[in-house]
């Protein structure tokens, strides 16, 4: 087997589940005949149908909201934001309608609303953001943010046939540059569980997404200086895998979270209230982060490249929380 | 469009919309005593005045259709089968009620049995969930249509257009019924909506739509019957608009000082459910005798209801923390009536099981670009002609074009009644 893009395992995964179950129907702005902005549903349209492969009006909110409406008949529609930015125009049916209708009501809604997101490609402040603290703050909600492409075809496959409202963000950097062989054989990856990328004794990197190999390749460089990182690709934000984060706490005594989304509010402040809440006797140095600014993603490369953490940074701050 | 002539109503089908209207008051005056008496936990939001809107729009619906009510809807849940004492405990916040005590108010729903989706207080919401409804239905094979409510204020938001929208793209099944009461809140319709009529909301869409008397029971009831059965032949959705007036304030707590008082006894005057009376006693369908039995079993139900309720225990304090997500306890199984090899390749890449002209006509093989019908459609007129004939929805523009999009959404526009 030839290995495979990430963009293509996404493509895979929305395949393999519409060819397993009628249930599933795709619906999103330009996801038929054009085959998705991104290509991530090519072919889809001439496979399953136009009763399955909805091209819809520029209307996030009726997007979801009809989601959610077909998913009450037993349907388990997949939302696709055209850019995950747009979401924020769903904002109301996500959080308001979806996510409190098991707990209000009993209704489960099992759907899923993925798109593309993040930055580094130049995309400006309304086609880079990573919106995911939005809703890692909305209970009723599991957010997954996968890395590789395995996990974004293994994972995706669980968001399908989870019973929830799972929102499934895809780092667009990652979309072409990354490859991996996948298996031949269906296959799920589990929503809450994280996983040691690189093991190693000094200190804890806790990432996600594109980050994640920023932090893998900090780690390497790291290595040669005779700093040995572990790195954890957390995969699901909401909800956390605690369990692997502590584990490997144990073992490093020292934590530092890199995540692309901005600073304030973002994943890493909820992990250091944990790590200090459940694991404060095991930490022999404060809980560092390394992030993007708090600002809007700016535009011109010299101004992004500013914003976005990089491998660098990831081994500054890295050697800092090592000499403690 | 005016409302339908009159339909055919049997005696049968006048005393049960009459006795659902009278339940819905009834109730609604069960509740304001319960109210004044502190045992409702949160607000409580009458409809008084408005009852033969909820009642005859629901009643039209088959078991097997959907519906999604508002907050002032509660007849439309009484006639799909919702009991008093649902609606009470649900204002009360008792354990017993169909949300045990996590939401209140008619914020509740039944995927199994009655077919009910739950309203959220953000308005407009349910118009597009109720169009994934209506096309899921549609998809399965269910044959079903489903219905909405939205009021002169909901009208305003985002969601109703972009869910009213949507809905008209892809002819979805859906009957949305505006209740023009007059009022948002404190706000007149005149300050939220620069049309006399409501129902021109649905030329924008190029659906049809009606706008009635909301007061006038047997009219709502047979406008909504023909527009069930219109959506139901697959015409796509219809807008109903119902002019009513909204004779309370907001909730419970408003006293409507800024409704004139001219106005409330304009409309006092026209109450629905005196009106109805008299029609059904002027036809000797309702006498003294008969009209005192309904409300005494009316009475008697609301009765024994309201003791339930006083009696359910409020939910013990640690349910807040359960049924956040769905970890099995719901087994989600789609309920097919058509064959799944139809949507299942080979067969998904052809035609589909049902049809609307017009719409959906592109199947999927080789070229990339639609081709066959859209493409004879975009040789008769390309995107600005289209949204030309739309806006003007003149008798020329439709009638220079016959095929395609430019045709049918003039035409709709100006639908005739009982086409």
């Amino acid at each position: 087997m030839a290995p495979v893009t990430f963009l293509e395992a996404i493509r895979q995964a929305m395949f393999e589940e519409m060819e397993r179950d009628p249930t599933v129907v795709l619906m999103g702005e330009d996801v038929g005949v054009y085959g998705g902005a991104f290509k991530t549903s090519e072919g889809l349209l001439e496979r399953f149908g136009w009763e399955r492969v909805i091209d819809t009006p520029i209307s996030e909110s009726a997007i979801v909201g009809a989601a959610v409406g077909m998913s009450y008949l037993g349907l388990r529609p997949i939302a696709e934001m055209q850019f995950i930015d747009f979401i924020a125009c769903a904002f109301n049916q996500i959080t308001n309608y979806a996510a409190k209708s098991h707990y209000r009501w009993g209704a489960p809604a099992p759907i899923v609303v993925r798109g593309p997101s993040g930055g580094g490609v130049h995309g400006g402040p309304f086609h880079s953001a990573n919106p995911e603290m939005y809703f890692v703050h909305t209970p009723g909600l599991k957010v997954v943010y996968p890395s590789t492409p395995y996990d974004a075809k293994g994972l995706l496959k669980s968001a399908i046939r989870d019973n929830n409202p799972v929102l499934f963000f895809e780092h667009k950097f990652l979309y072409r540059r990354i490859k991996e062989e996948l298996p031949q054989d269906d296959y799920v990856v589990p929503i809450g569980k994280a996983i040691v990328r690189r093991e190693g004794t000094d200190l804890t990197i806790l990432s996600y997404a594109a980050m994640m190999h920023t932090s893998l390749e900090a780690a390497g460089e790291l290595a040669k200086e005779g700093i040995e990182a572990e790195v954890v690709d957390l995969r699901t934000l909401l909800p956390l895998d605690r369990e692997t984060i502590f584990q490997s706490l144990k073992k490093t005594n020292k934590v530092l979270v890199v995540h692309e989304d901005t600073r304030t509010g973002g994943i890493a402040g909820e992990i250091a209230a944990l790590v200090c809440e459940g694991a404060f006797q095991e930490l022999d140095g404060p809980v560092m982060r390394v992030t993007s600014l708090d600002t809007p993603v700016p535009y011109a490369p010299p101004l992004e490249e500013h914003f976005l953490p990089n491998t660098q940074k990831v081994s500054a701050a890295a050697r800092e929380l090592a000499r403690y | 469009m005016k409302a339908p002539a009159k339909l055919t109503i049997t005696r049968e089908q006048h005393l049960e919309l009459y006795y659902y209207m009278k339940l819905n008051r009834m109730l609604e005056e069960a509740m304001v005593n319960l109210f004044r008496q502190n045992k409702i936990v949160g607000g409580l939001y009458s409809s008084l005045g408005q009852e033969a809107i909820s009642v005859g729009t629901a009643y039209a619906l088959e078991k097997r259709d959907w519906l999604a009510p508002m907050i002032r809807n509660i007849g439309a849940l009484l006639v799909k089968g919702v009991r008093p004492r649902d609606i009470m405990t649900q204002h009360m916040a008792k354990v017993t009620a169909p949300t045990k005590g996590k939401d209140g108010t008619s914020h509740f729903g039944d995927l199994e049995k009655l077919h009910i989706v739950s309203p959220i207080s953000m308005l407009g919401d349910l118009i597009p969930v109720m169009t994934g409804v209506a096309m899921a239905g549609r998809y399965l094979g269910q044959d079903i249509v489903t219905m909405t409510w939205i009021g002169d204020g909901g009208s305003s938001t985002g969601v109703f257009h972009e869910g009213l929208n949507f809905a008209a793209v892809q002819k979805a099944p859906l009957v949305l019924v505006l209740e023009n009461n007059q009022w948002a809140y404190s706000t007149p319709v005149h300050k939220q909506v620069p049309l006399a009529n409501l129902a021109d909301r649905a030329k924008a869409y190029g659906i049809p739509s009606y706008s009635i008397d909301g007061n006038d029971a047997p009219t709502v009831y047979t406008t909504a019957r023909e527009a069930v059965a219109r959506c139901r032949a697959g015409e796509g959705p219809i807008l109903i608009e119902a002019k009513t007036m909204r004779m309370k304030g907001h909730a419970q707590h408003d006293a409507a000082e800024y409704v004139p008082k001219e106005m409330f006894a304009y409309w006092k005057a026209r109450d629905p459910i005196l009106r109805y009376e008299k029609l059904l006693i002027d036809e000797k369908l309702l006498t003294a005798k008969s009209k005192a039995e309904i409300e005494s079993r009316i009475n008697k139900q609301i009765d024994e209801d309201r003791e339930f309720a006083e009696k359910s225990p409020q939910p013990p304090p640690e349910l807040a923390e359960q049924g956040v997500y769905c970890d099995g306890c719901h087994t989600i199984e789609a309920k097919w009536e058509r064959s799944k090899k139809d949507v299942l390749p080979p067969k998904s890449s052809v035609a589909p099981l049902w049809k609307v002209r017009q719409f959906g006509a592109y199947q999927g093989s080789a070229p990339r670009h639609p081709a066959g019908e859209l493409a004879a459609e975009a040789a008769g007129g390309n995107g600005a002609s289209r949204e030309g004939a739309v806006s003007k929805s003149s008798r020329g523009a439709a009638a220079k074009s016959t095929k395609g999009r430019v045709a049918d959404a003039g035409r709709t526009s100006k639908h005739k009644v009982g086409r």
